[in-house]
């Protein structure tokens, strides 16, 4: 990784740095690199600069085969199943999946221009920002199960202290819940603090087969057991981002895009929920990490803060949840964000987290949705 | 800009042809799949989404004007552009709510009418459409808690 933060540098020096710490962490020589994944954001009208072969041109063209993936924040999932195909399928033996990016300040807003017919437009037209969509489903959460403020504060207060001895983290900052009570509103019932912040950050991984892996003496390498990029089904029950309204259930049944992700990878991986010991979910903010436990099927549907009060989901307790500090001591770097995730687990699984390791970690998941219905939830295990 | 919105004061919609002008009883305007029956908002042309349905033909309906409080928020800091704040100093923040049209089974976000804050409103609450400008002039649709 490339510590998460604004450096106020070009995107491409952050995912060289994580590649090279990747590389040189494998022991693999970036000459043997047979495929380079790269997971892209738009920046200028293209994504990313081409994202993919920019991070192959910087590490020193080489003639890898290279792939470049457009998924919004799910983007690095989508780059890393990119790379498990071509591993599964034979085509090649070792991979380099990387994510870079650079974030203005304040608000994630759509580009110049008059576009009705685009929903991020519309939505920016009317006054609905991202944080509104939070918001929607944090004071949900307060109408539905009786959430408290004092509840949403804890995840904070939680993350931050799992981030605190983090060194890829940006923010390494004990809270408390005066402290989220007396940050702006921006949102109701959301605070800054309950807000994830933008950054700079970089994040990247090697992937290869198990023969590769023993080849290299690194067969007990955590292994991905798989990787989940579904969409939502139709109709989709809730409004998401950056629609102004849902699909009609009129015709068939509503359904959750959320509780969908997680599915399809308990099925691929031949798991349950009841086996996940460490989960790493997309805490944009703090009541969306309740949501996700539950579409996780970590604990039944409206029971997540629950599961909080009681110490659960923090390191130490039974599943801890975002042990690397998530989003919240993070920030969003869009193309990033996913692999972050998958190589906290990694760490995790290898005993290697320090301050923050889960104990007995065997079995991890991640949960992360992109922008325009691109879905993201990858499981690792020992 | 102004000559123009003081010929119009309030009749200039911010998106033309998504709700109808009716300030007494106004409607937003969707399409609805005339094979499946699925509805739309906004309009759709071409193809039925529903993955069970080949359906091209659409007519344009007017959605149902009442629906129940999903959930609400505001925007306590003014949005970046294009939502459009003429007097920057001026902002003051506005409600929005998620509605839930029962007929449609489907949620339709919009803003709800000025002077009423997250405080007057609970999930399950009656709501209604009217149309109200805003900070520029434009008309658009906002809901407001029904009589």
């Amino acid at each position: 990784m490339h510590p998460w933060g604004k450096w106020g540098r070009n995107f491409v020096e952050y995912g060289v740095k994580a590649a090279r710490d990747a590389l040189a962490d494998s022991g693999v020589n970036w000459r043997d690199v047979q495929f380079v994944s790269g997971a892209a954001t738009i920046r200028n009208g293209y994504p990313g600069q081409v994202a993919g072969a920019t991070f192959a041109q910087a590490l020193g063209w080489q003639g890898a085969q290279v792939n470049t993936s457009y998924a919004a924040c799910a983007s690095g999932s989508q780059a890393l199943a990119a790379a498990r195909s071509k591993i599964l399928s034979g085509e090649c033996e070792v991979a380099l999946v990387i994510g870079a990016d650079t974030t203005p300040k304040g608000f994630l807003k759509p580009q110049p221009g008059d576009r009705p017919d685009d929903p991020d437009w519309v939505r920016f037209r009317l006054g609905i920002t991202n944080p509104t969509y939070f918001a929607l489903y944090a004071r949900r959460r307060i109408e539905m199960y009786g959430d408290t403020l004092e509840d949403f504060a804890q995840v904070k207060i939680k993350n931050a202290q799992h981030g605190l001895s983090n060194l890829n983290a940006r923010y390494r900052k004990a809270f408390s819940a005066a402290d989220v009570a007396a940050s702006p509103m921006v949102a109701d019932p959301l605070r800054l603090m309950d807000i994830c912040a933008t950054s700079d950050g970089a994040a990247a991984i090697i992937v290869s087969s198990l023969d590769y892996a023993r080849k290299i003496g690194r067969a007990k390498a955590p292994r991905i057991a798989a990787i989940s990029t579904v969409t939502p089904s139709f109709a989709s029950a809730l409004v998401e981002m950056p629609d102004i309204a849902t699909d009609s259930a009129v015709a068939v049944p509503a359904q959750s895009f959320r509780a969908a992700l997680p599915k399809k990878a308990y099925e691929e991986a031949g798991i349950g929920p009841e086996d996940v010991s460490v989960a790493e979910v997309y805490d944009l903010s703090t009541a969306l990490e309740l949501d996700w436990i539950e579409d996780l099927q970590l604990c039944a549907r409206g029971d997540a803060a629950r599961l909080l009060r009681e110490g659960v989901t923090r390191v130490g307790g039974r599943l801890p949840v975002n042990p690397s500090g998530g989003l919240a001591c993070f920030g969003e770097a869009v193309p990033a964000q996913a692999l972050a995730q998958v190589c906290e687990l990694t760490w995790q699984l290898r005993g290697q987290a320090g301050e923050r390791q889960v104990a007995h970690a065997k079995v991890g998941i991640t949960a992360n949705q992109g922008l325009f219905g691109h879905g993201s939830s990858v499981i690792v295990k020992n | 800009m102004s000559a123009v919105l003081a010929e119009q004061p309030t009749r200039v919609p911010v998106l033309e042809g998504w709700f109808t002008l009716d300030e007494q009883r106004p409607h937003l305007l969707g399409s609805r799949c005339t094979t499946c029956g699925t509805y739309y908002f906004p309009k759709l042309k071409g193809f039925c989404r529903n993955p069970g349905c080949n359906g091209e033909g659409f007519e344009e309906v007017p959605l149902s004007r009442t629906g129940k409080l999903w959930s609400f928020t505001n925007a306590a800091y003014q949005p970046p552009e294009p939502y459009v704040q003429v007097d920057k100093e001026a902002f003051v923040p506005f409600t929005i709510a998620a509605v839930e049209l029962e007929k449609e089974k489907m949620i339709v976000l919009g803003q709800v009418v000025t002077g009423t804050g997250v405080e007057a409103l609970r999930a399950g609450l009656e709501m209604e459409l009217v149309l109200e400008p805003l900070a520029d002039g434009k008309l658009t649709w906002k809901w407001k808690v029904a009589a």
